[in-house]
């Protein structure tokens, strides 16, 4: 390339061009490298709006309607869902159980350990990861395009608390709805435990479920199922916040609801195992 | 600094910046009640962002911000939300609540800031549909209207309250020379027969030309020059002398 002749306004021009276009890639770089400090960022500001939710949540304006509105948003579309994967729960896991207790004579603790499994553990983690998978991606993607089309603005300059509206309504359906879905998957899982044992064995339904109720103590019900409140908690936030801050267009909402989805997937497992270990600790092992 | 009482909004010395691009510097305006300031300039002038500093939607770095009186750029949130209550505003997009239909999106203003009951707020909202000539269209949703007609419905939603003062944010940009003329008339009869206080930003010299009481000229951050429209058009500063011919 001929060296330009910085003596034209041109040249110069085209010098300045280049010089531009230098900072910019010496920037994009530098993004490239400060993605762990960027990490920081994001935590700081999700623990901020979470906080926000915590010293806002009990304060007027009260969006019952909206409040209402949500929880039939998560309840009444998701039911199906979680009936499904909660069907498939149960039936898979009396199928792969079965071989192995037979191998060992102990048939007869199907139930115990089919109730133990999907109550404790499978039934609120699998149910919240779907649920996860449902309402983050379109919590993230419908306040993340109020925001790109300024309807989060038009809410705060017409003194609506957007963050009311849209953010608490949303977190509190979820806190309240994901036990009772969860609630709603265990008995399914069960039934579909069951039906396999019907299939396989002829058991009879008393004795499947008097079996299975046994092992379990009422605490573990409360605390595994209240934990989903926890979880229900962590994906709305998490959605909320990832929507609540999009900068951009569609390409930043798709990416809001896609994020939303695998940052809440990842804090729902972080805080099983903490809940569980503290779980451990308060009640002890079963 | 305590502005006159006859003096709706009032800016002074206000500067914002995004990281190192800073983009209003020092900005002052004074806009006398029952007028209307238009702003204009160039695409990243800055426009957009002084007025959403005015309502603080965006948070000034320094300065003073006064609406009617009292100083906005400081007030807690609950004092803003009362002061907003006062004030009006026309998103570009019109940012109309799009899992609302048209009524929806300005009864939901009106039921949580108003004691009238549903009948009384029915009234309330067919007389602004109507006002900006779209009473049939109440039931629709948002998706099934023009841009033009998104902007109506926009202007009816920010005088649904009654406001003192209005801001617009683009009110024609994107409509056809009817529909420009339709909203900007609508502009002025709320300047002319309501004596509303307010700011437009716009690069649409037809709109300006309609609603202007004084025109500010924004170049790069700082108000390069302001007055009468026809003054601000003779200047001989290049960045507006250019604009003008350009937006003829």
């Amino acid at each position: 390339m001929p060296n330009a002749d910085a003596s034209t306004p041109e040249a110069l021009e085209r010098l300045e061009r280049r010089r531009s276009w230098r900072a910019q890639q010496a920037r994009a770089r530098r993004r490239e490298q400060s993605v762990i400090l960027h990490g920081f960022d994001e935590a700081g500001a999700l623990s901020l709006f979470a906080w926000n939710f915590i010293k806002r949540w009990y304060r007027r304006p009260f969006e019952g309607r909206e409040l209402l509105h949500q929880m039939d948003e998560v309840g009444s579309k998701s039911y199906v869902l979680t009936a499904v994967t909660g069907f498939a729960i149960g039936v898979v896991l009396a199928m792969q159980s079965r071989g192995t207790l037979v191998r060992f004579g102990a048939e007869a603790v199907l139930p115990n350990m089919l109730a133990l499994s999907v109550f404790k553990e499978i039934g609120p983690v699998i149910t919240s990861l779907v649920l996860a998978g449902r309402l983050g991606a379109g919590m993230g993607a419908e306040i993340g395009s109020m925001r790109v089309t300024e309807q989060i603005d038009a809410l705060e300059v017409a003194a609506l608390k957007p963050f009311h509206y849209l953010v608490i309504t949303r977190v509190l359906a979820c806190m309240i709805m994901f036990p009772v879905l969860t609630i709603w998957t265990d008995m399914i899982a069960m039934s579909g435990g069951y039906l396999e044992s019907v299939i396989s064995s002829d058991t009879d339904y008393r004795v499947f479920f008097n079996t299975a109720f046994e092992s379990l103590r009422f605490s573990d019900l409360i605390v595994d199922t209240m934990k989903t409140s926890v979880f229900g908690f962590i994906v709305a936030i998490v959605s909320c916040f990832k929507g609540y801050h999009v900068k951009g267009g569609t390409r930043e909402v798709g990416q809001a609801a896609m994020q939303a989805v695998v940052v809440s997937s990842l804090l729902i497992f972080l805080a099983d195992v903490l809940m569980v270990r503290l779980s451990l600790m308060l009640f002890g092992a079963f | 600094m305590q502005p006159d009482t006859s003096i709706a909004i009032s800016v002074a010395d206000l500067t914002k910046s995004f990281g190192d691009n800073t983009v209003l510097r020092g900005i002052t305006m004074d806009v006398p009640t029952g007028t209307t300031a238009v702003v204009m300039g160039g695409s990243g002038s800055g426009k957009s962002v002084l007025i959403k500093s005015i309502v603080r939607l965006i948070r000034p770095d320094a300065g003073e911000v006064w609406i009617r009186g009292e100083r906005v750029d400081q007030m807690d949130e609950d004092d803003l939300d009362r002061i907003r209550l006062s004030i009006g505003y026309l998103f570009q997009s019109g940012a109309l609540f799009d899992s609302m239909t048209v009524y929806e999106n300005l009864d939901f203003i009106l039921d949580r800031h108003t004691p009238l009951d549903a009948d009384e707020r029915g009234d309330v909202i067919m007389e602004a549909l109507e006002w900006v000539k779209l009473p049939e269209h109440a039931n629709k949703f948002p998706a099934e209207l023009s841009g033009g007609q998104k902007k109506r419905v926009g202007l009816a939603r920010a005088i649904i309250l009654q406001p003192d003062v209005l801001f617009y944010d683009e009110p024609t940009t994107g409509l056809d020379p009817v529909s420009v003329r339709l909203v900007s008339e609508l502009v002025k009869r709320l300047r002319d027969d309501r004596g509303i206080s307010s700011v437009a930003i716009t690069h649409d010299l037809l709109c300006a030309e309609i609603i202007a009481d004084q025109v500010f000229f924004l170049h790069e951050g700082r108000f390069v020059v302001s007055g009468p429209l026809d003054e601000v058009r003779r200047s001989s500063i290049p960045e507006v002398s250019n604009f003008y011919r350009q937006s003829r």
